[in-house]
């Protein structure tokens, strides 16, 4: 069974969904004991860095997922990617989970080209740097779907793919040990994503 | 890099999808969830489900609409129509939208673009507008492009990004239903002045009309229905055609 994260973030409709189409069990929870059951937990989430911090830490399950974290393949979409790593910069600065070295930065002041929009919206390519599991029924360069305006920074070393928008590498999906993440919505990428997603739930 | 996108858009009534020319004589064409699992195989990259119903037998219709199709298609969706208050917000986005349009919701109380964008954020508030050309200006027109705000659309646009849209769609009345091509001119216009995603739309014709549109820098994704819905343009074809006009597309 696959633990979808519900810490009040965010929309859990599309990703249920997608597992669900998958043929895959999936449970929307926010019981400790239901991480605990579970085979591998997505944690997921759209907004502000800070007020997501703050839902999760309200839920008392940030112990859990840490704990978790070390026996069970975990992994982070979107705003749930950019809570893995150490820190965020948006509206002031916020701790993250440390799961992953990294931090979280604005785009916008990254963005070398200013005529670029952010939110990055749509539709970008994903070039794969280094294999990994998840990757079994993804091929390099498959477009996934954006949508975000923070993006990960200093994380080469669990980088596993980045999407280039004008001349940045924004990082689109990282790895270090048993947690994996995404910048992109898998659940949101056609037949890309669902591919990404059924080779999480083979981990 | 990022790619630009095609949007099929579905106008639903009463749970039938339909599509009028300049926004009257509405047609019956298809069922919704089927003709959303044909663009999802077809290579859309977003679609766009309008609730055009008045009534609220027709509103339930339509969020059990949704609902179905939210669970079978996994590309974004984004849904406008009737949208008043963040009771509506919340009522399609628990049925699996992505994003939500407003447009005459925001006309009648424009504090619903900063109370939706602050609840949900601003890549989930898409503003819609109506434009058509009065005395050589672009002016805001509402229900459904009968009714002149006497509102400029630029100035409206650049408010409504100030207050937290995360993106544009410009329909304008002018080449609506003509399938003779987008309107770059008020396209233009807009893209110099607010710096959000523009989906354009009304005029699409031919597939030669979305390689004109994406010449244009400021202009992200190009929306029609008609021309989709009874095959004149199909978008697999379309998508391969303009990326061998050097547009990027995800094939």
């Amino acid at each position: 069974m696959t633990a979808i994260v519900d810490y009040g973030v965010g929309n859990l409709f599309s990703l249920g969904s997608s597992l669900r189409a998958l043929g895959l069990e999936a449970e929307v929870t926010c019981e400790a004991e239901r991480l605990r059951a579970a085979d591998r937990i997505i944690l997921p989430g759209v907004g502000a860095f800070g007020d997501a911090r703050a839902k999760l830490d309200a839920t008392g399950l940030v112990p859990v997922l840490l704990e978790e974290a070390e026996r069970k393949p975990l992994l982070g979409i979107c705003l749930g990617m950019q809570l893995l790593f150490d820190r965020s910069f948006e509206y002031g600065e916020h701790p993250g989970l440390g799961l992953i070295p990294g931090e979280v930065a604005s785009l916008e002041e990254d963005l070398a080209d200013k005529a670029l929009k952010v939110p990055h919206m749509g539709w970008n390519s994903l070039e794969l740097v280094r294999e990994d599991p998840l990757f079994k029924y993804f091929q390099d360069g498959e477009y996934v779907y954006y949508v975000h305006s923070f993006y990960a920074r200093n994380c080469r070393e669990s980088t596993l793919g980045v999407s280039l928008y004008g001349n940045l590498a924004v990082t689109g999906a990282v790895r270090r040990g048993n947690v994996w993440g995404t910048q992109f919505h898998p659940e949101k990428s056609g037949d890309a994503g669902l591919r990404l997603l059924r080779a999480f739930a083979e981990l | 890099m990022l790619a630009k996108r095609i949007i099929p858009c579905l106008d639903v009534r009463d749970g039938r999808v339909v599509k009028g020319t300049n926004f009257e004589g509405l047609r019956d064409m298809a069922d919704p969830v089927e003709l959303a699992r044909f663009y999802n195989d077809s290579g859309a990259d977003e679609l766009v489900f309008y609730d055009i119903t008045a009534s609220a037998e027709g509103r339930g219709l339509f969020t059990d609409i949704l609902r179905r199709v939210a669970s079978e298609i996994f590309i974004p969706l984004t849904v406008g129509g009737g949208i008043r208050g963040l009771e509506d917000f919340d009522r399609v986005l628990k049925c699996g939208a992505d994003k939500v349009s407003v447009n005459s919701g925001a006309i009648a109380d424009p504090s619903i673009i900063a109370a939706a964008a602050k609840r949900y954020g601003d890549q989930c508030v898409v503003l819609s507008m109506d434009v058509k050309r009065v005395d050589g200006k672009f002016r805001l027109f509402a229900k459904g492009g009968r009714e002149d705000t006497g509102i400029d659309a630029m100035e409206w646009a650049v408010r409504g990004v100030g207050d937290g849209a995360g993106e544009i769609v410009l329909n304008s009345i002018d080449t609506d239903g003509v399938k003779g091509g987008f309107d770059l001119e008020m396209l233009d216009a807009l893209a110099a002045r607010v710096k959000v995603p523009i989906i354009a739309s009304g005029g699409a014709g031919n597939r030669e009309h979305f390689a004109e549109l994406f010449t244009r820098p400021g202009v992200d994704a190009g929306l029609a229905a008609s021309i989709f819905h009874t095959k004149q343009v199909d978008i697999k074809d379309l998508k391969q055609f303009l990326r061998g006009k050097g547009v990027e597309m995800r094939l």
